[in-house]
């Protein structure tokens, strides 16, 4: 399970923006998980909870998006929710999509203690 | 090493990292002390970049990268024996092997005369932007034509991480059965060539072929699909040909 790599990853882009916004520690994170990401959002929380120990994050809660997969087809044009793991568009039948969501873990937005 | 190269990923860092991020100051004007702020980035971006640094690196030596996937023991190394001994010098091939324990893949590579390089990823199940960047400066890249990065055989985390490659492989051994392509959408859908491997055993397994390409194409109906055996070189030759254009394609200058 690669879960703790992408919270190593993710604590280390939440430490950039906290300094650069001279944050004493982060209360909130809000993060966008893809169906399709390849993360189990159950284990990504399990692995932030422990990981976060001793860092700007000690005492930030953990708020998930779970965004289900969203295809564009290049020949219609009509976005949809893709279902079932079929690439196929419902309307037209063309394989020609392009996906706009639903494939990566996207870092929302924080909430910050900036103290004073 | 990496400052001969200029590729440090410090420097690669900071440099996009303003053009990503929108910051708002949503807090309250009387009290300073909660500010929330807007990111939207992907939290895998740092990866990201070194993958984009990689391929750079790649394409600078004319270099045609594959990424090699599968679980353990779909035949990842025996089908690079194969092909190093198939291009029999009329390629130059180099190997970065990804293991959690062991170098024993990179000595069977050199053993075919390519050179090849070991990274032990201890506990980690997949090789990332980084590993495969300090793999690449053990590579003689400049007497290269391909590199082959051999990830660590898993079908689930290694499809996670762009590694700056050119082209996925994902090979699915007759063994492990027809269903891998729908019990891992993620892997199967990251494919560009799809190689069905150990078909000499067929007749010892309940695969269907069929099955296992459809549900592969209805995940990626893109995929390029290839049949083949390790023991049957004439198998193969498609694979051999299709490396040789493509690293050929990878030479165009323009």
């Amino acid at each position: 399970m690669h879960e703790l790599s992408v919270v190593q990853s993710l604590i280390g882009l939440i430490e950039q923006n906290a300094i650069q916004n001279n944050a004493n520690s982060v209360s909130k994170v809000i993060v966008k998980i893809g169906k399709l990401s390849g993360i189990e959002p159950h284990l990504l929380k399990l692995a932030f909870d422990s990981f976060k120990e001793g860092t700007i994050c000690q005492n930030a809660e953990l708020e998930m998006i779970i965004q289900d997969v969203v295809a564009k087809c290049e020949n219609c044009q009509k976005e949809f929710e893709i279902k079932d793991n079929s690439f196929v568009c419902p309307n037209c039948k063309s394989f020609n999509l392009q996906v706009i969501d639903g494939e990566d873990m996207y870092l929302m937005s924080l909430e910050l203690d900036v103290g004073v | 090493m990496c400052k001969d190269c200029g590729c440090s990923i410090t420097d690669n860092h900071s440099h996009h990292h303003e053009e990503h991020h929108h910051h708002h100051n949503h807090g309250n004007p009387t009290l300073e002390d909660k500010k929330t702020v807007e990111v939207i980035t992907k939290i895998l971006d740092a990866n990201d970049k070194q993958a984009e640094s990689n391929r750079k690196h790649f394409d600078e030596h004319g270099v045609f990268a594959v990424n090699l996937m599968s679980s353990p023991g779909a035949g990842k190394t025996a089908l690079l024996e194969k092909t190093i001994e198939m291009l029999n010098d009329e390629l130059k091939i180099g190997v970065i092997e990804g293991d959690l324990e062991t170098n024993r893949d990179a000595e069977r590579i050199k053993q075919k005369g390519a050179p090849a390089y070991q990274i032990t990823t201890g506990q980690a199940c997949h090789l990332d932007a980084f590993m495969v960047h300090d793999g690449i400066h053990h590579m003689p890249l400049e007497e290269l034509d391909i590199v082959f990065v051999e990830n660590v055989g898993n079908l689930v985390c290694p499809a996670s991480y762009d590694i700056g490659t050119h082209l996925n492989v994902v090979l699915l051994s007759v063994p492990e059965g027809d269903d891998k392509p729908a019990k891992y959408p993620v892997m199967f859908r990251s494919a560009d060539l799809l190689l069905i491997t150990k078909v000499d055993l067929i007749d010892y397994f309940d695969f269907n072929i069929e099955k296992a390409i459809e549900e592969t194409r209805k995940l990626n109906p893109k995929v390029d699909v290839m049949i083949i055996s390790t023991k049957d070189e004439n198998s193969l030759k498609n694979w051999i040909d299709f490396i040789k254009m493509k690293s050929s394609l990878r030479k165009v200058r323009t």
